[in-house]
């Protein structure tokens, strides 16, 4: 599975991008956040409040109920701010 | 047609490519948006756009398609650029194309608001105390909420 970062999550984790592989039981969007705040300070922090992040799964806005699978691009990003 | 690019767009000549030679065009309605040089009292000397390749352009795509379903629309364009933007500086072009005004108006300002709440860009204004990530707006939100209902109705 690959991750992308935007904006200021990216600022926070370090991280433009980077290929995981969670365990078994993150099967959706909501259970893949909750894994990924373990995975460091850096995602502890970005992570640190989920109602103000987007997630787009294979370029699609996803709600915290959608799969997630291995193959699949899943971006996390603040809410937009273009225009 | 939906642009994304780092380039500055020569505005004059892509609203005249977009309606020549279709006499069908009544009214051609234009959202330009520029870099201001103050963000909430505080000077801005410059911004960078930060994109999502690929989802930008999908979103755009479906976002120019919604408007041309909602409107009987002759011709349509949307631009957005990235990178590193100057106060004075062009954003965003949005123009539409129409036989009469108040499909143009509608569509330009229905795009516009549409692409501000949804289209993954993000602003990261410098400022004097440093680079900040310019934070969304409820307002904006808002106007882009004004077009939900039309949305029932369509579906």
């Amino acid at each position: 599975m690959k991750l992308l970062y935007f904006a200021w999550l990216k600022t926070k984790t370090g991280i433009a991008e980077e290929e995981v592989s969670p365990p078994v039981e993150v099967t959706n969007v909501g259970e893949l956040l909750t894994w990924l705040q373990d995975r460091g300070p850096g995602y502890a922090e970005a992570l640190a409040d989920l109602q103000v992040i987007k997630v787009a799964v294979n370029q699609t806005y996803a709600d915290p109920d959608h799969p997630v699978k291995a193959g699949d691009e899943v971006a996390l990003f603040p809410p937009v701010t273009g225009g | 047609m939906i642009r994304v690019q780092r380039d500055d767009f020569d505005l004059g000549r892509e609203l005249t490519a977009l309606t020549v030679g279709n006499h069908k065009v009544g009214g051609l309605a234009v959202f330009v948006g520029l870099v201001r040089d103050m963000a909430g009292g505080d000077a801005v000397a410059a911004m960078t756009l930060e994109h999502y390749p690929g989802m930008t352009e999908k979103l755009l795509t479906e976002i120019e398609a919604e408007a041309r379903a909602r409107w009987p629309l002759e011709a349509s364009l949307v631009i957005h650029r990235y990178g590193r933007l100057e106060p004075g500086d062009q954003i965003v072009l949005v123009a539409c194309a129409s036989a009469h005004r108040q499909a143009a108006l509608e569509a330009c300002n229905f795009l516009i608001d549409w692409l501000k709440t949804k289209a993954p860009f993000w602003k990261l204004e410098e400022g004097t105390a440093g680079a900040n990530w310019v934070a969304s707006r409820d307002s904006d939100e808002a106007a882009a909420s004004r077009w939900a209902e039309k949305d029932d109705v369509a579906e």
